[in-house]
């Protein structure tokens, strides 16, 4: 099979099948990282710009290693905005860096639907490093990537969302892309970071629950989002030691929780908030082999967008 | 395409006229002299020496008349102009528009006023009547002169744009202004709820990620100040109403006899919130599209009579403006060169509602809404008329465009029924370049 996309927007309008081949190939380069030389030259001469316009450790060194694995050129370019006002626009950005004869932009930014919006006019490659509270799909194809190697299968496994749905796009393309592939989501959370209609996000749709412990009670894997404390709307929930009481993952909690559920966590963690220490550094945790799998998936991604087919030369 | 060298005094013959009052369409011929209609001959041969313009069938109704156009200057020069704005109102079938205060400097003191109208009279391409500001600098906090500002030829007054926040303020401007008997345009929304907000608050909200505002924002908003104009006395005018729950709380005061009007405008009757899937910047409004239910109340609400008449909203912004990222665009869309086609294109259908509907609502309605002259078929009324092609299909291009802006979503769209041109006492311009 082949890929046959330019870019990378969302999961949303992806085809199974294309979610399972960036799984599978994201299979095949974590071989590839495990080598003592950690490298194969399946992207040289691809230019790869990195466009971070919200701070970003985690995701931004992800792709620039995996970028760097399969030997590509890598430039980078991160500005705060928060404004259109100040100086030079999206547009005027990006297609100056396309002008440098880039092949693929890796971008992150806070406005939803900004690539979207520049993929009506840039001939190079989008990969959506996460927009605004629309989308981020690298970071659900690796969640989905370490699921699958601890289940082997999606069909009738339950994913269990939980904390803050209203401003996440780590939620919205985890439902999209598990949905996508035979599994059931659940979201839980206050009411107030509950985006309205939620219930019908995904194939299918999802089951809203407020009530953690019932929440968490059928599911196979449960996925914490961070409680952004920067956000400081004291409209959304009282105080963090009220959030943790309520919809943080203790030890005790996650008893509510079948023995074989997996925990999940998109990084970075608030310890103490929405997850115990015990349960971030507990046996059931997976959250670093997540950001293990990150790299193996963005190096899945940006090969199968350069119009790579897997061939036995590109892993050696 | 009618190619009319102007005459002072003329019959146009072979037309269908449109009378907006009676409610009816019917074969006709009229006469022009002195840029007023003289006369009035409803069957047979016009037995007369003076020119004839045969229009061959088409249909010939009063002008239309926009109360709610934002014409940008002075101060936004660069999306829009009173010559512009004009010709784009000419191109769609209006005679008179009523520019919004939302200008820089805002039209808050009797110089802006003159300033506008004198501009008007050189370079306009329809009649100007204007709105000026009901506080001052559109803050919501200060009243304005409503007696210097009507003695300068303000016919409205509105923040439009801005929700007066302060309810006192607002039961103040209203007091006030009903001794000049102007009619107080309010533009309704809760700025707690609608802060940030992007689009309608909905399903696809929640997918596009898009920070929403619900249709609650807007109907507390009109609760109050319908609330008020009942406390008050004084006449309310909402403009843009885009939910069901508006109309539902102007249909009850109507009811108890508040005296509350009412518009709606031409995107929020044919265009849902599912469309912003693109993320087309040119789709970002505020109030924002809102849902098929809506549309629906809104439609009925015109059918019914609650919502008095169609106005346009009509928000130009430039290229530069709307090229940038959904969070960062300004909303509006335009509305004047469109809103003919595509009403006639989305709501006529001939059963629930006629073409001489929407001649009404575009016509005599909203000038009875303001209190405005024309709308009228009559003899001795001004002969600024529109010349209409009820079938004609066209696909609405950029390159034709008479504004100075072209933020309308409805680019390459294919439309049924087009405006030919406008008589302008007596003065025919073409719609068609």
């Amino acid at each position: 099979m082949q890929f046959n996309r330019k870019d990378l927007l969302g999961l949303e309008d992806l085809s199974s099948e294309s979610i399972k081949l960036i799984l599978d190939t994201a299979d095949n380069f974590k071989e590839v990282l495990s080598r003592k030389i950690k490298k194969v030259p399946a992207l040289r001469g691809v230019t790869i710009a990195n466009v971070f316009y919200e701070p970003s450790t985690r995701t931004r060194m992800s792709f620039e290693l995996a970028e760097k694995r399969l030997s590509a050129d890598v430039i980078n370019f991160s500005k705060a905005t928060s404004s259109v006002k100040k100086g030079e626009t999206l547009r005027d950005t990006l297609e100056n860096i396309q002008a440098m004869k880039v092949d693929i932009v890796v971008m992150r930014h806070g406005s939803s639907g900004a690539h979207k919006f520049l993929s009506e006019f840039l001939e190079a490659s989008i990969v959506n490093a996460g927009d605004g509270q629309h989308a981020h799909p690298t970071q659900a194809l690796l969640d989905m990537m370490t699921l699958r190697e601890r289940w082997g299968t999606f069909t009738s496994k339950r994913v269990t969302i939980i904390g803050d749905i209203l401003h996440s796009r780590v939620a919205r393309s985890n439902i999209w892309g598990l949905t996508k592939m035979g599994a059931k989501v659940t979201v839980c959370g206050p009411p107030t970071m509950m985006p309205a209609a939620v219930e019908k996000l995904g194939v299918g749709g999802v089951k809203v629950e407020y009530d953690l412990r019932r929440a968490i009670r059928e599911a196979d894997a449960i996925n914490i989002l961070r409680i952004q404390l920067e956000r400081q709307d004291a409209t959304l929930f009282p105080s963090m030691r009220e959030y943790f009481e309520v919809f943080g993952i203790s030890n005790d909690v996650l008893k509510s929780a079948p023995e074989h559920c997996i925990v999940m966590h998109p990084g970075p963690m608030n310890r103490g908030v929405e997850i115990a220490q015990e349960v971030a550094d507990g046996k059931q945790a997976v959250i670093l082999p997540q950001v293990t799998n990150g790299v193996a998936v963005r190096m899945a991604v940006l090969f199968l967008i350069a119009g790579g087919k897997v061939e036995e030369n590109d892993l050696q | 395409m009618i190619k009319w060298k102007d005459k002072r005094e003329f019959w146009i013959t072979g037309a269908k006229l449109a009378d907006p009052e009676a409610g009816k369409i019917k074969s006709g011929s009229v006469l022009i002299q002195k840029g007023r209609i003289s006369e009035l001959a409803w069957q047979g041969a016009v037995q007369s020496d003076l020119p004839q313009l045969d229009i061959g069938g088409l249909v010939l109704s009063p002008g239309f008349i926009d109360i709610h156009t934002h014409l940008r200057e002075p101060g936004y020069e660069e999306k829009e102009t009173i010559e512009t704005g004009t010709a784009a109102a000419a191109a769609g079938g209006y005679t008179a528009v009523v520019c919004m205060a939302n200008t820089e400097p805002v039209v808050d003191d009797p110089s802006i006023v003159k300033f506008i109208l004198e501009k008007s009279a050189q370079v306009s391409h329809c009649r100007v009547y204007i709105t000026a500001a009901l506080t001052r600098n559109l803050e919501g906090v200060h009243i304005n002169e409503y007696h210097l500002l009507r003695e300068a030829g303000a016919v409205a007054l509105s923040d439009d744009g801005k929700f007066v926040v302060d309810s006192r303020v607002m039961r103040s401007a209203l007091e006030y202004a009903r001794i000049y008997n102007l009619p107080v345009i309010a533009h309704c929304e809760d700025t707690f709820l609608t802060a940030g907000a992007l689009m309608n608050e909905s399903y696809s909200s929640t997918r596009l990620g898009l920070k929403g505002t619900p249709a609650a924002a807007e109907e507390i908003a009109v609760a109050r100040d319908v609330r008020l104009a009942e406390l008050t006395g004084s006449r309310l005018h909402v403009a843009h109403v885009s939910t069901a729950g508006a109309v539902e709380l102007i249909k009850k005061a109507k009811r108890k006899g508040v005296p509350v009007t009412a518009e709606a405008s031409p995107h929020h009757l044919t265009l849902d919130d599912t469309m912003l899937e693109t993320y087309d910047r040119n789709l970002k409004v505020n109030p924002p599209l809102r849902d098929k239910k809506d549309i629906e109340a809104l439609r009925s609400g015109l059918r019914e009579g609650t919502i008095d008449c169609i106005a346009t909203d009509h928000a130009p912004h430039t290229e530069i403006d709307k090229q940038v990222e959904f969070d960062f665009a300004p909303p509006g869309i335009m509305g004047l060169e469109t809103a003919f086609a595509q009403l006639n294109t989305e709501l006529v259908d001939g059963v629930e509602f006629s073409l001489v509907d929407l001649i009404r609502l575009l016509t005599i309605k909203p000038a009875q809404t303001l209190s405005l002259p024309g709308g009228k078929l009559a003899r001795g009324e001004p002969a600024d008329l529109v010349l209409i092609d009820p079938d004609e299909e066209w696909v609405l291009e950029k390159a034709a465009l008479r504004s100075k802006s072209s933020n309308t979503p409805l680019l390459g769209k294919k439309f049924r029924g087009r405006v030919q041109g406008v008589f302008l006492e007596g003065k025919w311009e073409s719609a068609i370049l």
